[in-house]
């Protein structure tokens, strides 16, 4: 039991009355040959490591190696508890706070999971954990939920590229999004071709996103691009459960997005050389950490 | 190829900042350093395309020892990576290189002498999420990506070795996933690479090894 593309994936999905999460699933241990409590049993490690994350960049005082971030997630979660109405809403609120701070942990050499890249580590867990707390999703329901973004990253690594060298940050960025948005969808009880509408809207709404990363540290532009991100993942399968579809499959949105990739010159997609890094206070920054 | 596994995709749990630059650069180190056997003594690093614009910024250089000291990607003393390897005698030299010889943008070639004077060379692709590609070992191509377990053979291109091989692992019934024969010269060094289901337990490996035209015969398992 393998797919390759979308299409075969939600084939898979409709034949057999099973969502996204479930086919991911079965694929891991029919076709990879996976113990199904071992798959279950990491991916519950993996859902608990992304959480810790969250729960220590709001909690700790952290500092990145270049010092270009720390205390973010801290003040935007003390503004969101502080408003009676914050300008998000509970969940983007919360989400967008979260999804900073996994950044903040990653850039301090903390323990985070990479999903899909290290770069774009806060957009999960940042939807994930605030999905979690709003809705009362159980674990078990959220581990399931990280099969259904698995599944959605799995497509765009096999048929792009989730590396911002190779397509940028919408590349990175792009997939969480896509994977974030798609597993939201299925949270609230959206359909295997729904979430996929989800994903395909998601990279749509931010293609040609360059990786501009000041002085190459993963810290800004790159930890609000996270929020952005999550933001963008939850507009989506808003968007999506709704009842408004997306024109291009999902197939086509992620050849689309590698083709945009490839086309991104060599200065923005990670080498620090164009965008904001290249800009006078991004090389002023550069020059300070590195002299 | 191995297929992409969930767990490819959310994953690899890892130390930051970079799943493509501290994270896969760790990987190739890692698995270099298992390549060139013994204890290491010196190592230089050669960085290309994006690592060797940003490789400081990503912390590539402190994951690219760590890796070479054995650490994983999961290891909390990465950060601490040149100062162990200072108490552990390792000559290290990080070398930029801008010149533009069409690798893929985060490649970085180890070269690792060991305790007993060997310096083998590997030549690595980061290609994003954690995941590696070894090209070249000693400037002959290659292919390992250390996603299943590897069996790597260095042998002498004599008629023989591959059966001796495949007998040992017939005597342990262990089935062959991938196998794939490089050589840089007829007659000469010789590559056998096979990535398998099952773990390969010590008493095989040496049964491979003790054969007249087998040089070395390693597991990679990450």
């Amino acid at each position: 039991m393998d797919f390759t593309k979308a299409a075969e994936l939600l084939a898979i999905c409709e034949a057999g009355g099973i969502p996204i999460s479930q086919a991911m699933l079965d694929r891991e241990v029919l076709f990879l040959k996976k113990d199904i409590g071992t798959a279950v049993s990491q991916m519950e490690h993996s859902y608990t490591i992304m959480k810790d994350a969250v729960h220590s960049a709001i909690t700790e005082d952290i500092r990145s190696i270049g010092g270009l971030i720390g205390g973010e997630a801290k003040k935007l979660d003390a503004y969101r508890q502080a408003q009676p109405k914050p300008l998000c809403g509970p969940v983007i609120s919360k989400a967008i706070a979260y999804a900073m701070g996994v950044l903040e942990v990653n850039a301090s050499m903390g323990l985070i999971v990479a999903a899909p890249t290290a770069g774009s580590s806060g957009v999960v867990p940042g939807v994930f954990v605030a999905l979690q707390e709003e809705y009362g999703f159980s674990d078990e329901e959220m581990v399931k939920a990280l099969f259904n973004a698995g599944a959605i990253g799995y497509l765009i690594t096999r048929n792009a590229t989730v590396a911002g060298a190779e397509g940028g940050c919408q590349a990175e960025v792009g997939a969480a999004s896509a994977m974030a948005a798609s597993a939201a969808t299925e949270l609230l009880g959206g359909t295997p071709s729904q979430c996929m509408s989800a994903a395909a809207t998601a990279i749509t709404n931010i293609l040609g996103l360059v990786c501009d990363p000041i002085a190459g540290l993963v810290e800004a532009p790159c930890q609000k691009r996270n929020a952005m991100g999550a933001s963008n993942a939850i507009v989506a399968a808003q968007i999506t459960l709704a009842g408004v579809g997306n024109l291009l499959p999902l197939d086509e949105v992620i050849d689309v997005m590698y083709t945009v990739g490839k086309s991104i010159p060599f200065e923005l997609r990670e080498t620090a050389l164009g965008g904001v890094a290249a800009s006078p206070t991004g090389c002023a920054l550069q020059k300070r950490i590195f002299g | 190829m191995k297929d992409i596994s969930v767990f490819d995709v959310i994953g690899p749990n890892m130390i930051g900042p970079s799943s493509s630059h501290t994270a896969g650069a760790l990987r190739i180190a890692l698995m270099a350093g298992k390549i060139a056997k013994g204890k290491p003594k010196k190592v230089t690093f050669v960085l290309y395309g994006s690592f060797a614009m940003t490789y400081k910024g990503h912390g590539t250089d402190k994951a690219l020892l760590a890796g070479v000291l054995g650490m994983n990607t999961e290891d909390y003393r990465i950060r601490d990576s040149f100062r162990l390897a200072e108490e552990a005698g390792i000559e290290y030299h990080f070398v930029p290189c801008t010149e533009n010889k069409g690798y893929h943008p985060n490649t970085v070639e180890v070269i690792i002498t060991n305790d007993e004077g060997t310096t083998t060379s590997i030549l690595g692709v980061s290609v994003g999420g954690g995941n590696v590609k070894l090209k070249q070992i000693n400037g002959a191509d290659i292919s390992v990506s250390g996603n299943l377990t590897t069996l790597f053979v260095q042998q002498y291109d004599r008629p023989g070795v591959v059966a001796h091989i495949s007998k040992c692992l017939t005597d342990y019934n262990v089935n062959i996933a991938f196998m794939k024969l490089y050589r840089d010269k007829k007659g000469e060094n010789a590559y056998t690479i096979i990535e398998t289901d099952e773990a390969l337990p010590d008493k095989l490996v040496q049964e491979i090894n003790d054969y007249p035209d087998i040089k070395s015969a390693i597991v990679i398992d990450l």
